[in-house]
């Protein structure tokens, strides 16, 4: 007869079945017996966090950058509620999240027990899917469909419920059996028409665009290596979303830069002018599309997608293909040299207009600055940041605002899963714990949080699991002591009425480190930020950078809301309508 | 559009509206009804009416018929998020329109009134193939099925009858001839 298993036991089986080396969670009531098997698993390591939404951010953190599913482990209750936040995150941003939850135990469900709540009803419209276990012997089979379902299609998150008493019953253990197919759910389902219509329509093109995002790299990073390849052997432009970058190389002549709400004037022209957009692995956002019904009037669309439901949501296109995008790639790629040699060369003629017009949206340099000798502007922190990093295989993380866009407009990437933001969600207090589910991840490697001074600190308390766990993760806070993107729109759009946006009183960040037991730096003037990014650099343990910043400055371009893609706003000087005083603040 | 002060682009034209029966195949398991209807009411689909009952025991499939309305491109997104939940098996999708679907819905009406009312009232349900499921000598329940317009009309007119309460099921659809839905 086969060894009987408690329901704690099997959670740990099933982690080792799928190799998880590492949770994150929090412990409580509900979740005790579990926590109590933890010291017979060696080859799993729990890190402790401070808060749940913590351990969800650094899950999801874990999760892109290794391309693996991020676990985490929390109580009933509060600590499942206190989860929702990183599940819908993950959720809005597809990343592989098992999330498991302790919950009273059965015969107390439904009766208001202490730290009950309904946590499969909460998550349900977050979560890929869930399960609240009600008999032990389904724990196996659950967890492992748990696994699957979140790793499979478009990715995300799920959640399994295990009631206290079902952790202590005993059962015999299910190992792990790949089904082939989920309820139906293919994801292959492209065909060589649909390959040889996109070639058809590559060789036709005149004014082509490849607008590539999250997808591609979700799709694992021979799929960046495909893109790359197609890239080039087409000659054609390339733009990125904010979750693409690192897809294809940041100081690539064909890259055109991030487009969208705060993207270049380069990619948001070439976006709206171009006769063939390839969407590959993209979603057509609000933020990137802007007023929909002038959305790229001129051109055709095609769609590379894993998820049907993607496409035709908001913007309805011409060629749809759903598939995974490495095998997507991979068929293109093969027609292409089988069909045109050479194309790259033989088609230059007929794409070089197209290349002369983006040449020349390009040199209105829409990213450039005016820089200062006395007070250090955002971007060009980030600029030193970059120039000081770039040789080391950085992996960047961010909170959310206008640090997040001046990053993602002046942070260079050239790999994928090295970038981690919240795109969809857009949740502040993203990026410190998701630094420490990098850094978990990749011990050996520079991570660094570009953070704004609000977003920091609503998950500030994850300093602390960083030094309990020696992560030298760096906190590179752009401090202007307001929450930018807010008073960026207050003074754009509300008559500079800045309600509630500026922190009257915010703390000490070099004492604060100090408090965590890590490292405070404070860099006050442009002459000085060289030496204390070197210093952080080289310190060999987390640190808290307080970067002090012009409190004034906006992010551009930007294209206002109900606006097309053509018509950018490039900075104070070009909105005649809204005159903007200050030093330093005009547009180059 | 130049004084928006909203962060989110405007909406766009709005198209016109069709009313589609979409049918889906779903385990028949806790807390899948809510998924179903939870998606609908979280990107704000309507649901007109709603059937829900086992259909397979053996297989554990239940089967879920609802009516909705939407513009051509809200039908497709419906169909495509149903065919993304885990217990969803198979979703079909028929407009309203569409002669080779029968649709059904059934009503319960409960009069009270003399027995000359009571008889001209069964008389009024004879096209709809009314069932006398109770009787005394001041009351009758009749079932009948038909349309969903249908029934609203009879509810309507019935008053006059003693018509005291009606209880009525949401739509079902079959097609018609030897094909099944796959």
């Amino acid at each position: 007869m086969s060894k009987l298993y408690s329901g704690a036991e099997i959670v740990f089986k099933c982690l080792e079945d799928h190799n998880v080396s590492h949770i994150f969670g929090y412990p409580g009531g509900a979740v005790l017996p579990i926590y109590d098997e933890l010291k017979n698993f060696s080859s799993i390591k729990h890190i402790l966090v401070r808060h749940e939404q913590g351990a969800g951010h650094a899950a999801e953190g874990y999760a892109r950058s290794t391309g693996k599913p991020g676990v985490l482990l929390v109580t009933s209750g509060p600590g499942a509620t206190n989860a929702v936040t990183a599940l819908t995150d993950a959720y809005m941003d597809s990343v592989p999240l098992v999330c498991i939850t302790g919950q009273v135990p059965t015969h107390l469900i439904g009766t208001d027990a202490f730290q009950e709540c309904d946590t499969t009803g909460i998550t349900r419209p977050c979560t890929k899917h869930n399960w609240l276990v009600k008999d032990i012997n389904d724990l196996s089979e659950i967890m492992h469909k748990a696994f699957e379902v979140a790793t499979t299609g478009r990715p995300g998150p799920v959640l399994v419920d295990i009631p206290k008493d079902i952790q202590f019953q005993k059962t015999k253990y299910k190992n792990y059996k790949k089904v082939k197919k989920l309820n139906g759910k293919s994801h292959d389902k492209f065909t060589q028409k649909n390959i040889d219509e996109l070639i058809e329509l590559i060789s036709k093109a005149k004014k082509p665009i490849f607008y590539t995002g999250g997808g591609v790299i979700n799709s694992g990073p021979k799929a960046s290596e495909l893109l790359r390849e197609l890239v080039y052997a087409t000659g054609f432009p390339i733009t990125s979303t904010l979750q693409g970058l690192g897809c294809f190389p940041a100081d690539d002549n064909q890259f055109l830069g991030m487009l969208g709400m705060h993207g270049t004037y380069e990619a948001n022209n070439a976006m709206y002018n171009c006769d063939l957009m390839i969407n590959i692995g993209a979603r057509f956002d609000d933020r990137i599309t802007g007023k929909i019904d002038e959305f790229s009037p001129k051109s055709k669309k095609v769609h590379i997608d894993i998820d049907p439901s993607s496409i035709n949501k908001n913007v309805k296109v011409d060629l749809p293909i759903v598939g995974d995008i490495k095998s997507v790639l991979t068929s293109t790629l093969k027609n292409l040299k089988k069909s045109k040699k050479d194309f790259s060369k033989s088609n230059k003629h007929q794409i070089s207009n197209w290349w002369e017009k983006i040449q020349k949206w390009r040199s209105k340099r829409s990213l450039d600055y005016i820089g200062s000798e006395e007070i250090i502007k955002p971007q060009y922190a980030i600029e030193r940041l970059y120039e000081l990093t770039k040789d080391r295989d950085a992996y960047i993380t961010t909170e959310v605002g206008q640090h997040q866009m001046w990053a993602a407009q002046h942070y260079k990437f050239n790999k994928p899963n090295r970038w981690m933001t919240s795109g969809g969600l857009g949740t502040m207090g993203y990026g410190l714990p998701a630094a420490v589910g990098v850094q978990i991840a990749h011990p050996k490697k520079l991570v660094v949080d570009i953070a704004g001074e609000a977003s920091v600190l609503m998950t500030m308390q994850e300093m602390s699991t960083a030094v309990q766990y020696n992560l030298p993760i760096k906190i590179f806070i752009l401090n202007n002591e307001y929450m930018g993107m807010v008073r960026q729109w207050q003074e754009l759009l509300h008559d500079k009425n800045y309600s509630e946006s500026y922190t009257a009183a915010l703390p000490d960040f070099v004492k604060m480190a100090e408090a965590y037991g890590c490292v405070g730096i404070r860099a006050k003037t442009p002459e000085e930020l060289d030496d204390k990014i070197i210093e952080m650099l080289n310190t060999d343990r987390p640190v808290i950078f307080d970067c002090l910043v012009d409190k004034q400055e906006n992010c551009f371009p930007m294209i206002p809301s109900g606006k097309p893609h053509n018509q950018m706003l490039l900075g104070p000087k070009d909105q005649k309508a809204k005159k903007i005083t200050g030093k330093g603040r005009t547009l180059v | 559009m130049a004084n928006s002060k909203s962060a989110y682009s405007v909406a766009g034209k709005k198209q016109r509206n069709d009313t589609h029966i979409i049918v889906v195949w779903v385990d028949n398991e806790a807390g899948v009804l809510a998924r179903v209807v939870g998606l609908f009411s979280g990107r704000g689909y309507n649901i007109e009416s709603l059937a829900v009952a086992e259909v397979d025991q053996k297989e554990n499939i239940s089967r879920v018929t609802i009516v909705t309305t939407g513009t051509p491109q809200v039908i497709d997104q419906i169909k495509l998020q149903l065919k993304k939940l885990v217990p969803v098996h198979k979703v079909a999708d028929f407009k309203r329109e569409d002669k080779n679907v029968i649709f059904k819905e059934m009503a319960l009406f409960k009069f009270v009134a003399k027995s000359e009312k009571l008889i001209k009232a069964f008389e009024a349900c004879k096209n709809f193939n009314p069932v006398v499921l109770d009787e005394t000598k001041k009351s009758k329940v009749i079932q009948i099925t038909a349309l969903r317009r249908e029934i609203d009309k009879m509810s309507k007119n019935l008053t006059k009858f003693g018509l005291v309460s009606v209880s009525r099921t949401g739509a079902v659809a079959m097609t018609r001839g030897s094909d099944v839905f796959k």
